[in-house]
């Protein structure tokens, strides 16, 4: 049975390369602009899934308060930048950290709460961020920050003439999130959250540090969803507390997970190929009428796939599921 | 206002505390019900003081219907039934909220010169506006009746004993889904009681529920869930925070305390004021 866990990771690593290898090659071919623009949402929000997968997922704390650190990455990188002159890639670790660090604090008292406590409480949490961005003065309040163009460089992040370091970057972000996710799949922490997650209680009392790899997932978490956060600030050049933390991020950093297979490998990845899209064409196609067409197709769909497969679309292609190779 | 909240909260709070899911549409559910009252007065003129108890009569099949047709199925779900339940529950305040908008536009619409919109009455000095004050009344109407009717009569029973053990209650020939189904009628009649007294004073726009929506699930978490008696309390603290707030902080910052309020509570009692297990 080790063997095979160890020969399914090997699989998924050589599978993960060859999937990035391909898309990294697809700018080649795929020129339009709209075209890519959507390949670059796809590939931020395959990343991002991954990364709330990680606490959602695998640790079983579902939050559906991320928003929070994908907006306080946005807002680290911009502030710094706006205000004071620091380079967007510094902004980005600086965001990272932030947000680890209060995803950290925020844990003390969280990670007593249990269920349907936890969910509210991280929404809850998500919005009063919303609400004080909403009335800082300094941050821009509720008119936001307009990232001021200053050239076409990859030291400042920023892309005038062509959208690919864009994609590239997104990428490199997924894939980034995705072995992070390999990494800890099989570490201490990787079972030790699962053991949390299946039952709490057992796992404390077989001597599993329930509190600190709830922690330590948390943490993880939301480094990666605040660094996503920043590359969206550089990608859309503009933010305000609703465009990047609003609760409809939290929502769609959470659904591919959900759609494609949550506490899985490749539900995220799966889900947001998937979804983003999806979203995007619906949107294209219907939004502009604005009469909600999008909002119904949209919302259908998740209430048909939650019902229909409620361990996401993963599950169609596992065999008689051997729930065991995980453990 | 804060029985208000209470009333959008208990409805929640009995679906919850009888099935143990939280029906994140129920925001949604109150716009319906605020539209519902808009058209009835739009075309019939009913004032929605009237119209409420019609309202809730819709909104009590409408819950039912929701519940036979989409809530039943997301309860069978074996795995990750958290998750199912929510997302089910969030896909379908999405499509309520797109429906809204393609039927109804994205206008804002109030209903004029109802009975009970703009007056104010005095009591002992105290200016009281008058829709307030009215809802304050069904209010508490409205949870001594739901009190009564939990712990008094048969169908109240049954609803306690379905939600202590489904699989008991079988053998003793209770339908679960027929009691579940009565729970979400229920449980939308209050919401639906509540939208119809707030439309004589509130813009009824498609995303109306969402604004309250999270202060209902606040409500009824700072009472504990499963408990009316919380929902109750809670809506009252939620109101008098509010009211607090509004005092020392500017307007848009009101929810920031209730919100705070809201998780120092949980912090001290992770099961709300008044919650059990």
């Amino acid at each position: 049975m080790d063997k095979d866990f160890a020969a399914r990771r090997r699989r998924d690593l050589i599978i993960a390369a060859v999937l990035a290898a391909i898309a990294a090659l697809t700018p080649l071919f795929v020129k339009d602009v709209v075209v890519q623009n959507i390949l670059i949402l796809t590939l931020m929000y395959a990343g991002l899934s991954q990364s709330w997968n990680i606490l959602s997922g695998y640790c079983g704390q579902i939050s559906l308060g991320h928003a929070l650190y994908f907006g306080l990455g946005a807002y680290t990188t911009e502030l710094l930048f706006t205000k004071f002159g620091v380079l967007p890639w510094f902004g980005m670790l600086a965001g990272g950290v932030v947000s680890a660090l209060i995803a950290m604090g925020l844990g003390y008292p969280f990670f007593r709460l249990r269920g349907h406590y936890f969910v509210i409480a991280t929404i809850v949490i998500a919005e009063i961020g919303l609400l004080l961005f909403h009335n800082w003065e300094w941050a821009g309040a509720a008119m936001g920050i307009t990232i001021p163009i200053r050239g076409d460089s990859w030291l400042k992040f920023q892309f005038l003439r062509t959208k690919l370091p864009y994609f590239y970057f997104a990428l490199a972000l997924c894939c980034l999130a995705w072995f992070v996710t390999w990494w800890l799949e099989n570490s201490k922490w990787g079972f030790w959250w699962r053991a949390v997650k299946d039952n709490p209680d057992a796992a404390e009392s077989l001597g599993v540090d329930v509190f600190n790899s709830k922690m330590g997932a948390a943490a993880v978490s939301a480094f990666l969803v605040a660094v996503g956060g920043s590359f969206y600030a550089q990608f859309v050049s503009y933010i305000d507390p609703e465009s990047v933390m609003g609760f409809q991020f939290s929502l769609l950093m959470a659904l591919p997970a959900v759609l494609g297979g949550i506490g899985t490998l490749w539900g995220p990845v799966l889900g947001a190929a998937i979804l983003i899209p999806l979203t995007e064409l619906t949107r294209f196609k219907f939004g502009g009428s604005g009469r909600g067409v999008d909002l119904i197709v949209y919302g259908t769909l998740i209430v048909l796939i939650s019902l229909a497969l409620p361990r996401g679309l993963l599950s169609l292609f596992s065999r008689p599921k051997k729930t065991g190779a995980a453990r | 206002m804060g029985l208000l909240y209470g009333l959008i909260a208990v409805g929640l709070a009995l679906i919850f505390g009888l099935m143990d899911v939280t029906n994140f549409a129920h925001g949604e559910f109150l716009m319906i019900a605020m539209y519902l009252s808009f058209f009835l007065f739009a075309f019939f003129a009913i004032d929605p003081l009237l119209s409420a108890p019609l309202v809730a009569a819709g909104l009590f099949i409408f819950g039912a219907v929701i519940y036979l047709l989409i809530v039943r199925f997301a309860m069978r779900a074996k795995a990750n039934a958290g998750m199912v339940q929510i997302f089910t529950t969030f896909g379908l305040a999405i499509v309520m909220r797109g429906l809204a908008q393609f039927f109804f536009t994205p206008d804002y619409r109030s209903i004029p010169q109802s009975w009970l919109g703009g007056k104010t009455i005095s009591i002992g000095g105290i200016f009281l506006p008058e829709p307030q004050l009215v809802g304050a009344l069904v209010s508490i109407a409205a949870f001594a009746g739901l009190y009564f009717f939990i712990h008094r009569t048969d169908f109240g029973r049954a609803i306690e004993a379905t939600r202590e053990d489904p699989g008991a209650v079988a053998l003793v020939g209770i339908d679960k889904n027929r009691v579940f189904a009565f729970g979400w009628g229920l449980g939308a009649a209050l919401v639906g009681l509540a939208g119809a007294i707030m439309a004589s004073f509130f813009y009824i726009y498609p995303d109306v529920g969402a604004s309250f929506a999270l202060i209902a699930y606040v409500t009824v978490a700072l009472g504990g869930f499963g408990s009316v008696f919380g929902a109750f309390a809670g809506g009252i603290i939620v109101g008098l925070v509010e009211a607090t707030t509004a005092l020392v902080l500017p307007p848009s910052l009101k929810s920031v305390g209730i919100y705070a309020v809201y998780l120092l509570v949980v912090f001290i009692r992770p099961r709300g004021l008044f919650g059990s297990i």
